[in-house]
């Protein structure tokens, strides 16, 4: 008996270690550090973009503390692996503000975002978010903040470029299909998407979902020819947006236009998996290297990112998450020096009252805790070759159709072949 | 150059009463739904063969087993990344390794739970947990970015008349069928496949024939393993992997063995293309979401008319 205890201690414990590894930064200073605490996934199906986001945290808090903290106190970050795992979220922040009672509290991502709102409501935190979805239209509160540039209206946000951008062609396109994971981004992106169709008088001949597991994307892609769509709108997660790209090469499936809220045509290794099979299909991105001179500080932040990132097998680019988690960084630390202290009430009136100035630009956020203004940019592929991700560095391979003030092109269309 | 695919069975954009949309059946199309569904159902039966071995003929509930196709993917990944070897002859090349391991996982599982009778409800915790520490491990060794390989054959298809068929499903396929041949004919013709034959009906007539089962159980275990690696280099064809993919295949695996029947590795394979065939109809000529629902529909009934699965021993 005592065996088998010893035995399932042992087991339990190697288990539980790798499950919540709870990480502080280590710090050698005087002053008390202010502490930032967020629970953020390392291990699961999101641990590629968690662990690109938290060194990029960690290089902000080096940097910061390199100039000497914030109003004079060093920042340490508290963050534990919540597994991909929304279950694992209310029990991380519980603990993180009771028992560790970090300072500040940061979120990622709307599935892994939602659990923690009523916790950080409880207690009048404010609630710095990265990377979700209108989260903040269901629970209003007041001391949300999110950084993705989605503006007041999300679900159009991710669409209304692609639609923009196709009832541009000549000639007009007349029917779309819709299609997404049975996932909340997925949904959300392809009732954005349904709402653009209804308001630019487009006829829907395809509207469905797939399941998330799915490993062939043929079945799919022929079910959607099948409709002579003039344009395809996806709304698809990364293992997904490939498997619906090589199915339609490989079907030689060419509509009008083919494309939308792909999330995975933003990361570098499935970016350079895909190579030339992405030749103009139309995605969205954050930040790419066409917009650079717009976002010259981002930049300075990639040069650091980019050797680490190797090393801990993360993102190798780092174009889409890094400047985003950087910047809602930088809002936090403006916010603390703006209110002089921690005090949870004047930071949220400060953060709502404050332009910020923030490597991604300027942000304003409005009442509901989102930008005042969407900034989503509207790219197509273009002019690649074979496979390999160092030709995505260069500013020519994403062509920026949308929004006007960051266009670098016009879009090309109906989809040529992949190989040209 | 093929002409860009429009189907001839484009009929009516309009929904029908039940708020789908109506679709005329054109025999190219569901020739093409049929057959990348035998396709995907070879790629299963590649995952689920190793179920096969230790849930099958073992009694061994490996829930983990997918985490080491994932891990033979990443093998996959290493060596043709590395070295530029090609994705399948990396595979078997990894079977050595995955071999050893599996024998002394087996070893592990043995001394801790099955030698002292604890296997059926412990041993599930175990290999759950071997799932999540394979996961683990293979973040912090490979990084959880998306992982992918480099053929000639990823990409490109193959156009018989108005048949199209992707060799990122097609090599998969023939690599499956293979693999589950020559296994085949390697447990029913010589005296180590028998033995293991043996041990997953009578272990106390293999005893008293002086054969030890633990033994014979490792081999087998040991090959349930290996074939993970295979599976992995086909799973890496198909799509790039991340670390946490392998959960995403339990189900479907566990049920074609069940549907196939404890024991049959024929009627895996059977049961692996009825949810490749279905899943691909389903996805094609009707609502991809209704997929796997309907592809798991034709458990119940099966089971609930024949116990022991489709070519199983009757239960």
């Amino acid at each position: 008996m005592t065996q088998n205890i010893a035995r399932r201690t042992v087991f339990a414990t190697a288990l539980g270690g790798a499950a919540a590894t709870m990480v502080r930064t280590p710090l050698a200073w005087g002053a008390d550090p202010i502490t930032i605490g967020c629970s953020i996934p390392q291990t699961g199906a999101l641990a590629s973009n968690g662990k690109a986001v938290l060194l990029t945290m960690q290089i902000w808090a080096e940097e910061v503390n390199a100039k000497g903290g914030i109003l004079g106190r060093p920042v340490q970050l508290v963050y534990y692996d919540d597994q991909s795992n929304p279950a694992n979220v209310p029990r991380i922040y519980t603990k993180l503000l009771d028992v560790d009672k970090v300072d500040l509290i940061v979120t990622n991502g709307t599935n892994l975002t939602v659990p923690a709102m009523p916790i950080a409501m409880e207690r009048g935190k404010v609630v710095m978010c990265m990377f979700s979805l209108a989260i903040n239209e269901k629970f209003r509160y007041d001391r949300f903040f999110q950084t993705m540039p989605y503006g007041p209206d999300g679900k159009a946000a991710i669409s209304a470029g692609f639609f923009e951008v196709a009832m541009g062609m000549t000639p007009k396109p007349l029917t779309v299909a819709l299609v997404g994971a049975d996932a909340e981004f997925s949904k959300n992106a392809v009732a954005g998407a349904r709402e653009q169709a209804r308001k630019h008088g487009l006829r829907v001949v395809y509207d469905r979902t797939y399941p998330p597991p799915t490993v062939d994307f043929g079945p799919i892609i022929r079910g959607i020819a099948a409709t002579n769509p003039d344009l395809v709108y996806v709304g698809s997660y990364p293992l997904d947006t490939t498997g619906l790209i090589r199915s339609a090469r490989e079907l030689n499936f060419r509509p009008k236009l083919f494309g939308g809220g792909m999330v995975g045509t933003q990361n570098a290794s499935l970016k350079g998996d895909l190579g030339e099979m992405l030749n103009d299909v139309v995605s969205y991105e954050l930040y790419c290297p066409a917009a650079a001179n717009h976002f010259p500080r981002v930049a300075r932040l990639l040069e650091k990112y980019q050797p680490l990132a190797a090393s801990n097998g993360v993102d190798a680019h780092g174009y889409y998450s890094p400047p985003f988690a950087y910047c809602s960084m930088e809002v936090l630390e403006q916010a603390v020096k703006g209110v002089g202290g921690l005090d949870q009430d004047k930071l949220a009136k400060y953060i709502h009252a404050t332009k910020f100035d923030t490597i991604v630009g300027d942000i304003k956020f409005g009442a509901d805790g989102e930008w005042t203004e969407p900034r989503m940019l509207t790219v197509q592929f273009r002019g690649l070759k074979g496979q390999g991700m160092d030709q995505f560095k260069n500013p020519s391979a994403e062509v920026i159709l949308h929004p006007p003030q960051y266009r670098t092109g016009t879009v090309q269309h109906p989809m040529g072949p992949a190989a040209r | 150059m093929t002409q860009p695919l429009r189907l001839a069975h484009a009929a009516g954009h309009e929904k029908n009463k039940w708020g789908d949309y109506d679709r005329m059946p054109d025999p190219s199309a569901i020739l093409n739904a049929v057959v990348a569904g035998v396709l995907l159902g070879g790629f299963y039966a590649a995952v689920a063969l190793g179920i096969a071995i230790a849930f099958g003929m073992l009694d061994i509930p490996n829930l983990s087993h997918p985490a080491f196709v994932v891990m033979g993917a990443f093998a996959t990944w290493v060596l043709n990344s590395t070295f530029g070897i090609d994705p399948i002859v990396a595979g078997l090349l990894m079977t050595g390794p995955f071999f050893i391991l599996g024998v002394l996982l087996y070893r592990l599982y043995h001394t801790c739970f099955e030698s002292r009778g604890e296997a059926p409800l412990q041993g599930l915790a175990f290999f759950f947990g071997i799932l999540f520490i394979t996961e683990v491990v293979l973040v912090l060794t490979a990084g959880a970015d998306y992982r992918s390989v480099q053929a000639d054959y990823i990409g490109v298809s193959l156009n018989l008349g108005s048949l199209t068929l992707p060799f990122r499903m097609l090599v998969p396929f023939v690599v499956s069928i293979a693999m589950l041949f020559a296994l085949q004919q390697f447990l029913t013709r010589s005296f180590t496949g028998r033995a293991i034959l043996a041990v997953s009906q009578d272990k106390l007539a293999l005893q008293l024939m002086g054969v030890s089962p633990t033994r014979i159980k490792a081999l087998a275990f040991g090959i349930s393993i290996a074939t993970a690696a295979v599976a992995g280099s086909l799973l890496i064809i198909i799509q790039p992997v991340e670390p946490s993919i392998g959960r995403d295949f339990i189900g479907r695996a566990f049920a074609a063995v069940v549907l196939g029947g404890m024991g049959s590795f024929w009627g895996m394979l059977i049961a692996s293309i009825i949810l490749g065939i279905t899943e691909s109809i389903v996805s094609d000529m009707w609502n991809p979401s209704w997929a796997p629902a309907i592809a798991f529909g034709f458990l119940l009934p099966t089971l609930a008319f024949r116990s022991g699965g489709l070519l199983g021993r009757k239960l």
